[in-house]
């Protein structure tokens, strides 16, 4: 039988990482992972500490706290910045694991296919990482490193998600395709956020998810997008040339080929979509 | 650890792990088995519970994260009164409880809901009721439950002679919207060893075990093959191919090799890793193609050329009728294995009673359990004793033997009670399937649209061993050809032993595969001469007086031309819908498709007699004693309103005894649509027997009314009345039974193969995104000849539940071993895929079954997946060849479509 420490604070959580533990946030990946068998390992469960709750803001941005679930990001006061985000936790899973799912457990748990994640890579987000000896950011591309692989350290915790706030008026939108209505894993997924100025895309910030081993930013299409009126017409700058960064494969949700042609569907649904 | 926290409104506490999964807590530790586990990995919501008011899956919470908070469970909806909350009095009423294994879950994904919102709309209880998987209703009575919920519905309470054709609640639904149902995993006794089951990796190889003995120590003990007296069972009597635990040689991945035996936590920590098995995997063969190649290798050595079994139905001359027909159309159509996906797993445990063996478990068939259990272990069957538990879905895959020869031997040799609860990658990677099917079909019609011809051949993928092979490969050929009248038929099936999962008996038994093939044709012929996909049904639709192929008189009872007519007006406004939204030109289309199917109830020549008994006690209780298993289809409910007609008493005084071996008497199996047709026949004569016995004892006329007070039974014969004191006439038994009447099909297949058949018709709407292949069905409108409706509400669950199943059979279903073995991967459809549903009860009566009725448990799927696939060809030119149509696939055929590389008839 393992340890099991469910401290309230977070210095106690990160003196207990100096021995390897299993970190048990929402549980959503944790115990199907678990079926059948023994769960003998030492558990950290994070759940009680409230410096890891909860979503604040400040002038240069956004602070979304490690285990803040998908049903708060749903209901939280957020600005359009996060709608593309916010569409994602409604379609992840159903309504229980939207009410204990984490946003950091879906970064940790690193899988292909997590929504969350190229929704937080087209909010730039930064992961803020603790140890009992030292705090340091790394952004998320870096965070992730392969599929369940990421850059934490075995006496790591992530603390939060931060988002910087955009200097200009900024939209973010996500489409989920996959084969069922609820409880399904993404087949493809595609997210942008798209930074405005009088009426024209100043920025983008365009990813894809279940098509590589870790989403993609498809830095290509962004920059095509720079410059262009926000109308109907954004769509038509998607082009094929664009996906070089993915790599899909055959599996039982659908084959390369199709994730390759949908994801384009996908991209100019999305875009066409942020026009007025 | 200890754990203090609310539940169900009151303090409690509990200890251990901090890490135990808030499902077992609850249903180990604190007694509250209303909370189900189907999957412990959040994937099926029947565990779903209140945390702090908000649903979350039991199975996925750790007792750690519980301190200080409120935890709700199906338990503390009722009143402390045990007055049922509006919710429940709704499901209740609806009928949106069937096996009832999902019911906990969504009442409580419900509660959450109606908390916040008391009158939510559909996409709102959709969305909260989202993540509960339900296998058995198709979803639709449960949301108009949800909707319901705050109007109270009245419950009907017939009088005497007023039970059948009234929409009587569930008398087995109280359990089931309290959480009281007891399903097989919810009754083991504390002091149970448990067994896990080390099973193959592998599809085709060999083994050897390793020394056992360091295991043993630590076990209560291990079983391998030397330990089961006789290791073989399957369904035939003279096929016992299966072995309880592998010998050496295995045949499919998920087959039984050892059994571990002992407590619960010693089981469960034993890696598979340290189970000393030395393996030598060889290729196996999968699939028809593998199996049929020359040189193949035998699955089974003694079975040469991997053949199970063939033979097929020959009325006519086919091939000299085709030369001339106006048209002829012709397809090969395949077909996926397809897993039952009930919410409960396998799941019981056994006990010995000197030297008698009693299994409690989930199951369809007690007595042919029974049978088997005393055939493996070397019994007498009397000496077996198989008690039913609720059955959380079952749908053909608890026809089979499961847990019960394991716990069975385990209980004998230890002489202690043993349970057995498959996880849910167990049930799905070691039960039966749906055969996969590859059917070349072929018909020729006149120039005015009369079929003339029809050739349909069927090969069956029958996997590592027989189970019900047999019966599917017998049943396809009688109906290949459709609920149509066709002079010249030919028809074949033939099924192979390959290395998959065992097929067996699947809701309509080969019979939806069958009607993916010959409904497509029907639809090709009809475009070919330019007639209404409906009219050219119509015109062809078997009616009371026709001759089917195997040279049987349908006397009556044959409604499927009536069902079409009741469709028409549907079909007519839903193509008119259809084309104003496809003018519209947007990228998604819209398709109307139609789809027919018969089914004869019952087995296929051959006997399946029931038995029925009532029993009027000297105290005055009135028990009916019934062999046949209520799977969620509700026999228990159609029998008790049979019986209750028959014998003159309101439905409302009868007791229910169902199942148990000692205590009621064979009703046979619970499949092939037969326990109304049969069992409610022999429910209905034991109820008139009863009556006779009383009426005898009174000296009433036939039409006397029967009443009961107590130990008062009073007999009203027009003016006269006369008081039986049952206390003085000792135990009162009406006894009936039924073997519906069939011959054997001859070398040519004729003969009369069943005593009726359930005639249906469905139109499907589906609107089909054109850029991603995906498919959303809008409205399935179903129109089902049932005979009579003994329980309408009943009646129509059968068929949402059965839709819901074709539905999943059409577009998302696909069992491929060792990659789609959980809830994860394998996709059945949620609340948000099935449609609205109307059903239309065609009522065109049986004169052998009770009141008329036939049977409705597996008709209401068979015409679900033609009818969806027929309006994804309306809508897109694409004439699905293979099942699932998943949308990569319905792309990649769009693709070929528009590249005219298959000019104009799809992929
Ligand atoms: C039925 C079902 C449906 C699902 N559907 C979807 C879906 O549609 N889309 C999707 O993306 N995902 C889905 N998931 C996956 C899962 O719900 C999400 O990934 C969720 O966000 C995980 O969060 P959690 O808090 O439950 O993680 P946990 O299970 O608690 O943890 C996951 C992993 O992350 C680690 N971890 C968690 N938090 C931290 C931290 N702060 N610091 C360091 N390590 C940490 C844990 O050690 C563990 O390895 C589904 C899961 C289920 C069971
Ligand atoms: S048992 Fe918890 S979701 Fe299936
Ligand atoms: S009633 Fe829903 S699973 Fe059986």
């Amino acid at each position: 039988m393992g340890d099991y420490v469910r401290p309230s604070r977070l210095e106690e959580a990160l003196s207990a990482l100096a021995r390897p533990h299993t970190v048990l946030a929402g549980g959503t990946d944790f115990y199907p992972a678990r079926v059948g068998r023994t769960i003998d390992e030492d558990i950290l469960d994070i759940g009680a500490i409230p410096a890891l709750r909860g979503i604040s803001s400040a002038s240069t941005g956004w602070r979304l706290g490690a285990t803040t679930t998908w049903s708060e990001m749903i209901e939280a006061d957020l600005p359009p910045l996060f709608d593309g985000l916010k569409q994602a936790a409604r379609e992840i899973g159903g309504r229980q694991i939207q009410n204990a799912g984490t946003l950091a457990g879906n970064l940790c748990n690193a899988s292909p296919a997590a929504d969350g994640v190229p929704c937080l890579l087209v909010l730039d987000a930064d992961i803020e990482i603790a140890s009992s000896t030292a705090t340091r950011r790394v952004p998320l591309d870096q965070f992730i490193t392969g599929v369940r692989r990421t850059a934490l350290m075995p006496d790591e915790l992530v603390v939060a998600i931060h988002v910087p706030r955009p200097a200009r008026e900024a939209r973010s939108a996500f489409l989920k395709l996959g084969a069922r209505r609820y409880l399904v894993i993404s087949i493809a997924m595609a997210t942008a956020t798209l930074e405005i100025a009088d009426g024209h895309v100043a920025a983008a910030r365009i990813a894809v998810g279940s098509c590589s081993a870790v989403a993609q930013r498809l830095v290509a299409l962004e920059a095509a997008l720079v410059g262009a009126r926000l109308d109907r017409q954004l769509a038509a700058r998607v082009d094929p040339t664009h996906l070089e960064p993915l790599s899909p494969i055959d599996d039982v949700r659908g084959s390369a080929g199709y994730r390759r042609e949908s994801v384009l569907v996908l991209l100019r649904r999305l875009l066409a979509g942020f026009a007025p | 650890m200890k754990v203090a926290f609310t539940l169900n409104g009151t303090a409690a506490t509990w200890s251990g792990p901090p890490v135990t999964r808030l499902a077992a807590a609850l249903r180990d530790d604190l007694g509250l088995t209303g909370t189900k586990v189907g999957c412990d990995a959040g994937d099926c919501g029947a565990c779903t519970v209140l945390l702090d008011a908000r649903q979350v899956c039991s199975c996925l919470v750790a007792m750690g994260q519980v301190e200080g908070r409120s935890v709700e469970t199906v338990e503390g909806l009722a009143g402390t009164d045990g007055t049922l909350a509006l919710l429940q009095k709704s499901f209740l009423a609806h009928g949106a409880a069937q096996c009832g294994i999902c019911t906990p879950g969504m009442l409580m994904a419900a509660s959450e809901l109606l908390r916040e919102v008391p009158s939510p709309g559909r996409d709102e209880v959709e969305d909260a009721l989202g993540g509960v998987l339900c296998r058995c209703t198709g979803y639709t009575k449960i949301v108009d439950a949800v909707l319901g919920a705050a109007q109270s519905m009245p419950m009907v309470a017939p009088s005497a002679g007023a039970a059948v054709g009234a929409r009587l609640v569930r008398v087995d639904g109280h359990a089931k919207v309290t959480g009281r149902d007891m399903f097989g995993a919810d009754g083991i006794p504390a002091d149970a060893l448990w067994i896990r089951v080390v099973r193959s990796p592998h599809a085709r190889g060999r083994f050897t075990l390793g020394d056992l003995a360091p295991l043993r120590r630590r076990l209560a003990a291990v079983l391998t093959a030397a330990d089961v007296p006789f290791n073989g069972f399957g369904i035939y009597p003279d096929i016992k191919d299966q072995p309880v635990l592998a010998d050496g040689v295995v045949r499919y991945r998920g087959e039984a090799v050892l059994a571990l035996v002992g407590e619960r936590a010693a089981v469960l920590s034993i890696r598979d890793d340290e189970v000393p098995i030395a393996w030598a995997p060889e290729p196996p063969v999968l699939g028809i193609d593998a199996a049929t190649a020359a040189n193949a290798p035998l699955v089974q050595a003694d079975r040469p050329k991997n053949l199970l079994l063939d033979g097929g139905v020959r009325h006519g001359d086919a091939a000299a009728a085709f030369a001339g027909c106006a048209a002829v159309a012709e397809g090969v159509f395949e077909t996926a294995f397809v897993e039952h996906a009930y919410v409960e797993p396998e799941a019981g445990w056994a006990e010995r009673v000197g030297d008698r063996i009693e299994i409690h478990v989930t199951t369809q068939t007690p007595y042919m359990d029974r049978d088997e259990i005393a055939n493996v272990m070397r019994l007498r069957p009397e000496n077996v004793r198989i008690v039913p538990t609720a059955c959380g879905g079952g749908f053909g895959g608890k026809l089979d033997l499961s847990v019960q020869p394991l716990v069975g031997i385990a209980a004998w040799l230890l002489k202690r009670p043993v349970a057995c609860v498959y996880t849910r990658s167990e049930s799905m990677a070691a039960t039966t399937k749906r055969h996969p099917a590859r059917i070349s079909a072929k018909f020729g019609c006149d120039f005015t649209g009369k079929l003339v011809a029809c050739d349909v051949s069927a090969t069956f993928d029958t996997g590592a061993y027989a189970s019900w092979g047999p019966t599917v490969a017998n049943r396809v050929p009688v109906h290949a050809m459709g609920p149509y009248a066709v002079p010249h038929v030919r028809t074949w099936g033939e099924a192979f032993f390959t290395n998959g999962p065992p097929a067996g008996a699947f809701r309509g038994f080969g019979v939806p595969q069958a009607a993916i093939a010959h409904e497509a044709i029907m639809d090709e012929l009809a475009d070919k001469l330019g007639i209404d996909r409906l009219e050219f049904r119509h015109r062809n639709a078997l009616r009371a007086g026709d001759t089917t192929a195997t040279g049987q008189v349908l006397a009556h009872s044959a409604g499927l031309a009536q069902c079409l007519e009741a469709l028409r007006p549907h079909w007519r406004r839903a193509q008119d819908e259809a084309a104003a939204f496809n003018n519209k030109g947007d990228i998604r289309r819209r398709g109307v498709g139609i789809g027919c199917m018969w089914y004869g109830i019952g087995n296929t020549s051959m006997s399946n007699p029931s038995r029925m008994r009532i029993g009027l006690s000297p105290g005055g209780t009135l028990t009916l004693y019934s062999g046949a298993v209520d799977i969620g289809q509700g026999s228990n409910t159609i029998m008790t309103q049979i019986a209750a007609d028959a014998l003159g008493l309101p439905a409302a005084q009868f007791a229910l005894v169902a199942g148990d071996t000692d205590l009621t008497a064979d009703a046979g199996k619970t499949s092939a649509s037969r326990q109304t047709f049969v069992s409610g026949r022999a429910a209905e004569a034991a109820g008139w027997d009863l009556r006779q016995q009383i009426l005898r004892l009174a000296n009433a006329g036939p039409d006397a009314l029967l009443s009961l007070e107590g130990a008062k039974l009073t007999v009203r014969d027009g003016a006269e009345v006369r008081a039986i004191d049952l206390a003085t006439t000792g135990t009162l038994t009406g006894e009936g039974t039924f073997d519906p009447p069939t011959t054997p099909l001859d070398a040519n297949g004729q003969g009369i193969p069943y005593a009726t058949y359930a005639f249906a018709a469905q139109i499907a709407e589906v609107e089909v995104d054109i850029e991603l292949g995906t498919i959303k069905v809008l409205r399935i409108v179903a129109a089902h000849d049932v005979g009579r409706a003994i329980n309408p509400t009943l009646v129509e669950g059968q068929i949402e539940g059965g839709i819901a199943q074709g539905l999943g059979l059409a577009l998302m279903e696909e069992f491929l071993p060792g990659r789609t073995e959980n809830l994860h991967d394998y996709l059945i459809p949620t609340i948000g895929d099935v449609p609205e549903i109307e059903c239309i009860l065609i009522e065109d009566r049986a004169p052998l079954g009770p009141s008329g009725a036939k049977g409705v448990g597996e008709p209401g799927l068979v015409p679900t997946a033609p009818a969806i696939l027929g309006a994804v060809h309306y809508a897109t030119g694409v004439r699905a060849r293979r099942v699932p149509l998943l949308p990569h696939r319905l792309r990649e055929a769009l693709i070929k479509l528009q590249e005219g590389a298959l000019k104009g008839t799809g992929a």
